[in-house]
């Protein structure tokens, strides 16, 4: 009962607030797509130069001697639940259920994360396994693709975190959803270009 | 001036303040005069390295200039026109008239806005402060492996590499403050199809920013990884294919052509119209063509690499996806020439320059044709020819039409009107030396002579050609200054130009010239296209009854803000982090990091803002 | 809360939605490592006959499991099935665009390097 009481208020709020937009979106809302509209093309970039520079390097070490399946798997499990938790603390937020929604942005930021520890390990393991940025074009396309997601999924980590932070002290009722909906986005966003790294760089380069 | 003499007690003071509002100003008509004395400045400068180039070409064995600065001129020369002149000049228009022609109080992100002008104007300022160690000397295109640390072992093309990611980062901020502010802050009624054709263009346009930049993003990236961490993206030596780096740029490159055009066109598309008193002939079809030459822009990038090799099938292809854009493009010709048939023509000045950019775009658009056709390209890729086409596309294209708004608006940005006769000199002046510089260029480079060549042996038949040119750049750089005169002398007058001083049939003609703050007392409601006209129709008059101009009590602004100049300076810091010695780099260096901490807190402290902190006392 | 909860409903993207999407998701990447071990993995060997009637098509089927995850992902979690269609449109028309360049990147440099098509990279 309270909460909806809050929820209320804080659309009120909100409403009053709001200035007159032409379409029936936020700006921010908008623009938060028209980003992830334009990074398309950065991974995009990205992506097909990994692809181009396949079996073009001079010397090893290669994916096939070095990529680990299972802890890449952990990692892309770990960001796929990331965005189920992300859906469901705004789902908290939305109704203005605040312990619903530090819970489970909580865990989201637990999974950023790992994932992001996860890159961490498995770079140091590279490395310390002959694979450094310049060995080989492999190693440059590898490092700046996955590198660039990993320093998307740290910015998604920070801002998520900075939120929960907000949530913490109750400065994210559902008036304010609209903060969490925006990073939420964006970290489906980054969760899907990982949907397509895992399967193009991982799986596709370990054929033999 | 006067003021300031009076009261040397308080000059100071005062002018310490008018710096802080300018500097903190998140108002779109402050940022977008900055972004057009700023861009005025570095296209200045630009014009001055052309005039250098053409003094040393002028006639053949020259030797004014050694070789080495050469190859920093026409680098500088090409990188200031396109990223630091055509493009922000633009957005000067694009700062200034979207929210006014859209009927808005300011942009959907202002702050967002005012980090954009900060970010492009010190990736300005850092671009051409390499002249000092040594300014890039590899090419507007910086062709790897040119571009590589083994051919350009200095901090030359380091300055270049870095200076364009700037630049970039303020694009694509400016992309997604427009796309937004166009969809999402039209005045109630003004539909997508009622729009002006220029606020259309700037949308067309930020869609090419949004979805181009992010590609030369990544490709400058790799070089910069490649120059600084040995990578070898580019490297042959390491199996890297220097092609990789044209594709990218390439598929930047073209739709950046059309990100530098189709303003321009937008802005010819507003003057034609009131200039000739009729409306704009096919709105729908200048529309959708606009949005197919976009789209299409986006599948012909390999017309610029005919002559590396691709084989018979791509070079087909690109070729005649290259053909089918002449057709968008002669709708739009035929659509402007449709606007002028039968209309009653007010020769102003801005329709001087708008009918001269049709002419000079043309012919411009003429040699582009040539271009598409493989054989033919292989004969005039690098050479004059090459130069003669793009200068009648992007001076006889885009400056003309930026020159044409800037006559046309000036009145509206500073409440004086800009002096006819003197315009009038302008005009004649500039398309003399327009076309004496390049239109003999075409002969030039038919005969064989090479782009980017810092002299020539005498006698292979085009002495002549270039001393004309040298003739003409100096005639054009005359008509620049015969600008600049109008200015300083319609300055001295007081400023009491009307709102609607050419008959105009957009909302910014509503609003008192220079607009006040606010913009819109009342937010205004459109009823369909050229709304203004409309208006006018229904109360019987040709010009409006001059608007009052209101104290604004009750409206509410965007308060001023530190913190997108101070994050600008961050990502300064930390993008320069990259080129610096080791014990100064970024990964493990202060500069960089320092650059860092600064951009990340500005958008901590940024974000937890209240947008209207320091709310203006209406 | 109740009337909370119904507005979600009709938007179908309540809780349990969520949740069975997540499963969806789940199953679709044990999939893809599924379909990997049995086309090259050493710890399948019982199922080397299916595996190698996979493996011609092994990139074809993963990108096909990618996609499904990418378009529950799209839809339900980015909401976009129950946003304006201008946001989808937006999404739509930049994925054309980057996935028409990577196959034009990548057809170029194969038939530069004799090959007809980008399948010959794989
Ligand atoms: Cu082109």
């Amino acid at each position: 009962m309270t909460s909806t009481t809050a929820t209320l208020a804080g659309h009120d709020g909100h409403a009053a607030e709001a200035h007159h937009t032409s379409l029936p979106i936020e700006n921010r809302k908008l623009a938060i797509w028209v980003f992830i509209a334009s990074e398309c093309m950065f991974f995009a970039t990205l992506i097909s130069t990994f692809l181009i520079y396949r079996g073009q390097s001079l010397k090893g070490p290669l994916p096939a001697d070095i990529f680990e399946v299972p802890l890449v798997t952990a990692g892309t499990a770990v960001l796929l639940f990331s965005s189920f938790f992300v859906v469901m603390a705004l789902n908290g937020a939305q109704e203005g259920n605040r312990r619903k929604l530090i819970t489970w942005l909580s865990l989201t930021v637990f999974c950023g994360v790992f994932f992001a520890g996860m890159q961490v390990y498995e770079f140091s393991h590279f490395y310390h396994e002959g694979l450094g940025y310049s060995t080989n074009l492999f190693s440059a396309s590898f490092y700046t693709l996955t590198g660039f997601h990993g320093a998307h999924v740290t910015m998604g980590t920070l801002w998520l975190a900075t939120l929960l932070k907000d949530a913490i002290k109750g400065d994210l009722p559902a008036g304010k959803a609209l903060n969490l909906e925006i990073a939420a986005l964006y970290w489906h966003f980054v969760d899907v270009v990982w949907i397509i790294i895992f399967p193009v760089v991982y799986l596709m380069s370990l054929r033999s | 001036m006067a003021t300031t003499v009076l009261d040397p007690a308080h000059a100071g003071t005062r002018s310490r303040s008018v710096l802080v509002e300018w500097l903190t100003t998140v108002d779109h008509k402050k940022i977008g005069i900055m972004y057009g004395a700023s861009a005025f400045v570095f296209f200045l400068i630009g014009g001055l390295e052309a005039l250098l180039i053409r003094a040393q070409l002028a006639g053949p064995n020259k030797d004014l200039i050694s070789p080495e600065f050469y190859n920093q001129l026409f680098t500088m020369h090409g990188t200031t026109m396109i990223f630091l002149a055509v493009m922000p000049l633009s957005a000067m228009f694009f700062n200034f008239f979207i929210p006014l022609q859209i009927g808005a109080r300011d942009v959907a992100f202002p702050r967002l806005n005012a980090m954009s002008l900060w970010v492009f104007l010190l990736g300005g300022i850092f671009l051409n402060a390499s002249f000092i160690w040594g300014a890039p000397n590899g090419g507007w295109f910086g062709y790897a492996p040119l571009s590589g640390r083994q051919y350009s072992p200095g901090v030359n093309m380091d300055f270049w590499v870095i200076g364009l990611q700037i630049l970039g980062i303020a694009s694509l901020a400016a992309g997604v403050n427009f796309f937004t502010t166009i969809l999402n802050m039209r005045a109630r009624g003004m539909t997508l199809m009622r729009m002006p054709m220029f606020t259309w263009s700037t949308l067309v346009t930020q869609v090419l920013v949004l979805l181009s930049f992010p590609v030369i993003t990544v490709a400058l990236i790799y070089l910069m990884v490649d120059r600084v961490f040995g990578t070898g993206f580019f490297v042959p030596a390491a199996g890297g294919d220097p092609m990789l780096w044209q594709h990218l740029f390439w598929v930047f490159g073209h739709p950046e052509v059309y990100i530098l055009i189709l303003p321009a066109f937008g802005i010819i598309s507003e003057i034609l119209p009131v200039f000739s008193r009729k409306p704009l002939f096919g709105y729908s079809a200048m529309v959708f063509s606009m949005a197919f030459i976009a789209f299409l822009g986006f599948g012909v990038w390999s017309h610029h690499m005919f002559s590396t090799g691709m084989g018979p099938l791509a070079d087909s292809f690109f070729s005649l996806a290259t053909m089918l854009i002449a057709i968008p493009t002669g709708v739009k010709i035929f659509n402007w020439i449709g606007t002028i048939w039968g209309g009653s023509i007010q020769l102003r000045t801005p329709m001087y320059f708008a009918l001269g950019f049709i002419a000079m775009f043309i012919m411009g658009g003429l040699s582009g044709v040539m271009h598409s056709v493989a054989p033919a390209d292989l004969q005039q890729t690098d050479s004059y020819f090459v130069v003669a086409h793009f200068h009648y596309v992007l001076f006889g294209g885009s400056i003309f039409a930026i020159t044409a708004g800037a006559y046309y608006w000036w009145p509206k940005m500073f409440g004086r009107m800009l002096d006819e006769g003197i315009g009038k000199a302008h005009f004649w002046l500039m398309l003399t030396g327009f076309n004496l510089t390049f239109f003999p260029m075409h002969f030039a480079g038919l005969l064989g002579m090479p782009r980017r060549i810092y002299t020539y042996p005498g006698g292979l038949g085009f002495d002549t050609y270039n001393l004309l040119a040298t003739v003409g750049a100096f005639v054009l750089a005359v008509s620049i200054l015969v600008f600049m005169w109008n200015v300083v002398r319609t300055w001295r007058r007081p400023a009491d130009a009307p709102a609607d001083p050419w008959g105009g049939a957009t909302l910014e003609w509503a609003i008192p010239s220079p607009p006040q703050e606010w913009n819109f007392t009342e937010e205004p409601v459109v009823s369909g296209k050229d709304e203004l006209w409309t208006l006018k129709r229904a109360a019987g008059v040709r010009t409006l009854p001059e608007p009052a101009r209101s104290d604004g009590r009750g409206i509410h602004l965007p308060g001023p803000s530190w913190w997108p100049l101070i994050v600008a300076i961050g990502i300064l810091l930390f993008m320069v982090g990259f080129m610096l010695p080791r014990p100064w780099a970024f990964p493990f260096g202060p500069v960089g990091l320092v650059g860092f901490v600064i951009t990340l807190v500005g958008i901590f402290k940024w974000a937890y803002e209240p947008p209207d902190a320091h709310a203006t006392p209406h | 809360m109740a009337d909370a909860h119904a507005a979600e409903h009709e938007h179908g993207s309540g809780g349990a939605t969520y949740v069975k999407i997540a499963v969806v998701l789940f199953v679709l990447t044990a999939l893809e490592v599924l379909l990997y071990e049995v086309c090259y993995g050493e710890s399948m060997t019982g199922l080397a006959s299916l595996g190698a009637s996979l493996e011609p098509y092994f990139v074809e089927l993963l990108l096909l499991l990618s996609a499904f995850k990418f378009w529950f992902v799209a839809m339900f979690y980015m909401h976009l099935k129950f946003d304006m269609k201008l946001l989808s449109w937006l999404f739509t028309f930049s994925l054309v665009i980057a996935s028409v360049v990577i196959l034009a990147l990548l057809a170029l440099f194969t038939y530069n390097r004799g090959l007809w098509w980008p399948g010959g990279l794989w």
